[in-house]
């Protein structure tokens, strides 16, 4: 019994270190070494300040830029606080969410069907991208902010779609982040 | 649905059968003991880690040895762990400063990952430091699921020996499913998760300067009401990719941040999303062959995967279709998918992946015991939600946890051989072993303690104050995230109707217990199976056999399976996600 206790007793510590320490700085520096941009989380700099990463939403609420998803992350894209809203599909409080931001986004584009994400929070709270039918719809409403022509900003759009991974998995979609830092460099 | 939905899906299940041989093999390999490419430079390290502990590699143990080696290292690791978690302040590796954890979130998680399970109480992000991440929680991810491989093993030469005393070497068995297959595996992948996007340093968290910053109202303890403006974001980091490639390959599913496999820096592309799929399924099904190989019977173990097989399709086909109807309850939403948005029920999901990757990662993350999300569970519609809970239910059995998969199957097996046994008036046996009274009644209480563990704690949970307090969506759904909570922690899955409020005394207590239960009490009857069935004399095989190869057994074997899943949990499914599913057609919110 006691010379069991001892083997496993080593047995864990060894291992621990293997496993728990040099294994995992091992990777830390290799990745450092080979893909330093995607190890340090893909950061979007400009004359030297860091504006976020190009793989974590941020809130925009202004009319005159593209807009993310609903965020449950903390106070909305609270990249320490990453959440869903975990609300059930019957829950009322999803219910009122969904009509309230229905609402305001058919004052801003009447007619226009409403893309099912935008109206959705996502599952991390902190989605970078919104699908290409929920940036064409706000096309209306930046294109008079901006006093921008639609169709300028429908090229602009299209640059920034990333397709299906060779054409077959995930979806379509539109990073907005890097989608309002262009907008901003439009003359 | 779409035509590529479904076309996604059909490749992943693909991919999934041509792993299977040449992995399977190559375990086979390994536990046998045979010359394999890595031999060169593992070799070494497994000698000096030998020689260190003082673990002789050339004696085998019977089964209670094997159970007693199991035990020991798992309570002592556990107690490293609830050490680390309770000093982590003082350890390195701490650029937020995190405090150490109060006793009881401490210990629940210390349960939690040395049982496979990686339930998690809290939020990853704002409570445990770089330091815990590494050296406790992933080193669990390695030796959990390590040990669960070993365990498989000894089942399998339990049924593949005759008239032998011993089933194996733990330490051998535990060290070389780490450094044969999980350790090389992790480097190649983890990398590959970089290359895509995941993070891996140790820098504290960023921050960064938001484009347009905003304003957000707050609300003071007094009530009064204030704003403030926030000009940045932090963003956290840490070493995810290290962890993220053990936490997939050993069907742990911890995640390194708060919502696991959803967070754009544990998953942040398509590419990521399939490789993280496949690593879940990889070994489990990897095992199957294995099975075959090691008992001389290579239907048999094609038998098994196709059970498996057909309880998965028939998860992800009900899981993707009811999802891509949307919520009904949600008025002016377009949820019909083109070549422009996902639609369906998007409520807790990411567009990268949109329908078919949620709904397909959800089943395959509660068939295996994996228990990482890459959407919300909770927010699933209530026949989606369903799938995931009854493949916990079932047991865990499709595909299954690395190791635990399969010697659950295997019960599941006696089990089906024992009923045909009956149903022909034989003596039922399988691959020329008797299987008598005592390997039936070690069966049925491997299943029953699971069963029971669920049901129970659910029931006491629905009539305590303590436990309807965790509850944060009314109506029937309450009762599916209480229900989901005990399945997933008895069944070792770690997913969670996520909404729910389980860092109290009552459920971080309770729910240790249950994932305690659900590993422990119900492997050690599975190990007495083995060890029983070692020592048996071979018999031949006479043409009252009921061959355990071919499609007549697949079916037994499947109908086994749902036969004893629907009468335990029929009736906790139609007062949750059935009944909701009916009152959210009929437009009623709670």
């Amino acid at each position: 019994m006691k010379k069991e206790l001892i083997l496993a007793l080593r047995f864990t510590l060894v291992t621990t270190l293997v496993f728990g320490l040099v294994y995992p700085l091992c990777m830390t520096g290799l990745s450092q070494l080979i893909f330093p941009k995607q190890a340090a989380g893909s950061l979007i700099e400009k004359d030297g300040r860091i504006l976020g990463s190009r793989l974590i939403g941020q809130s925009f609420t202004s009319e005159k830029y593209f807009h993310s998803r609903p965020s449950a992350a903390g106070t909305g894209y609270d990249a320490g606080a990453s959440s869903g809203s975990n609300l059930a599909p019957t829950n009322q409080a999803l219910v009122d969410r969904v009509k309230s931001d229905v609402a305001k986004l058919q004052q801003e584009n009447p007619g226009a069907a409403i893309p099912a994400d935008l109206v959705t929070a996502s599952g991390s709270g902190l989605d970078p991208e919104i699908s290409p039918a929920a940036a064409d719809f706000q096309i209306p409403r930046i294109a008079k902010a901006r006093g921008l022509s639609a169709d300028r900003l429908r090229t602009l759009i299209a640059r920034h779609t990333e397709g299906r991974s060779i054409g077959i998995f995930g979806e379509p979609r539109v990073n907005v982040l890097e989608l309002n830092l262009d907008l901003d460099s439009l003359k | 649905m779409t035509g590529n939905g479904w076309f996604q899906i059909f490749l992943f299940f693909c991919l999934v059968l041509a792993l299977t041989r040449p992995l399977g093999n190559f375990l086979y390999r390994v536990y046998e003991r045979k010359p394999t490419f890595l031999d060169r430079v593992l070799r070494p390290v497994e000698r000096l880690i030998y020689r260190i502990c003082g673990i002789d590699d050339t004696k085998e143990m019977d089964w209670k040895g094997y159970g007693f080696s199991m035990l020991l290292f798992s309570g002592v690791s556990l107690l490293l762990l609830y050490l680390i978690e309770r000093t982590q302040q003082w350890l390195p590796w701490n650029p937020q400063k995190l405090p150490n954890l109060a006793p009881d979130l401490a210990w629940n998680t210390a349960v939690s990952f040395t049982t496979n399970t990686n339930w998690q109480s809290y939020v990853p992000e704002s409570t445990m430091s770089y330091f815990t991440q590494m050296a406790g929680l992933a080193y669990h991810n390695f030796t959990s699921a390590a040990v669960g491989m070993a365990l498989a093993i000894a089942v399998i030469r339990g049924v593949a020996r005759k008239e032998s005393k011993t089933i194996g070497n733990f330490w051998v068995d535990t060290t070389r499913s780490m450094l044969w297959i999980l350790l090389p595996l992790c480097v190649i992948l983890g990398l590959a998760l970089v290359s895509q996007g995941v993070v891996q340093n140790l820098t504290p968290y960023t921050q960064a300067n938001l484009v347009e910053p905003q304003t957000i109202e707050k609300q003071a303890a007094d009530g009064t009401k204030s704003e403030d403006t926030v000009t940045t974001q932090v963003i956290a980091q840490g070493p995810v990719a290290s962890q993220e490639a053990i936490k997939m390959l050993g069907t742990n599913g911890g995640g390194f941040f708060n919502a696991n496999s959803a967070h754009p820096f544990e998953n942040p592309t398509p590419v990521s999303n399939l490789l993280e799929m496949l690593m879940i399924f990889a070994i489990p099904s990897a095992l199957t062959y294995t099975l075959g190989r090691m008992t001389g019977s290579a239907k048999h173990g094609w038998a098994v995967w196709s059970a498996m097989a057909g309880l998965f399709l028939t998860g992800v086909i009900v899981a993707y279709a009811t999802e891509s109807r949307g919520n009904p309850m949600l008025k002016g939403v377009n949820t019909t998918a083109s070549e422009t948005q996902a639609g369906g029920n998007m409520e807790g999901k990411e567009v990268r992946f949109g329908i078919a990757n949620s709904a397909l990662f959800t089943t395959v993350t509660t068939d295996a015991s994996c228990g990482a999300v890459n959407n919300a569970h909770d927010s699933l519609t209530p026949i989606a939600g369903m799938v995931p809970l009854i493949n916990i239910m079932l047991g865990e059995i499709v595909f299954g946890g690395v190791g635990s998969g399969l010697y659950g199957m295997i019960v599941f097996v006696i089990l089906a051989v024992f009923i045909a046994g009956l149903m022909v008036g034989r003596t039922p046996e399988y691959l020329g072993k008797k299987i008598e009274a005592f390997d039936v009644k070690m069966a049925v209480l491997s299943i029953l303690v699971s069963s029971l563990t669920i049901l129970i704690f659910a029931a006491i949970a629905i009539v305590t104050k303590a436990g309807l307090a965790g509850i944060s969506n009314p109506g029937p759904h309450g009762l599916s995230q209480i229900l989901y909570a005990y399945t997933s922690s008895a069944g070792n899955n770690g997913s969670a109707f996520a909404g729910i409020n389980a860092n109290t005394l009552w459920y971080n207590s309770t729910l240790a217990v249950a994932m305690l239960l659900g590993r422990f009490f119900a492997v050690i009857p599975v190990l007495a199976i083995a060890g029983n069935l070692a020592a048996k004399k071979q018999v031949p095989e006479s043409l009252g056999t009921f061959p355990v190869t071919g499609p007549l057994f697949t079916v037994l074997l499947i109908s086994v399976i749902v036969i004893v899943g629907a009468l335990t949990f029929f009736p906790s499914l139609s007062l949750g996600p059935i009944l909701e599913h009916l009152l959210m057609n009929a437009g009623k919110a709670f």
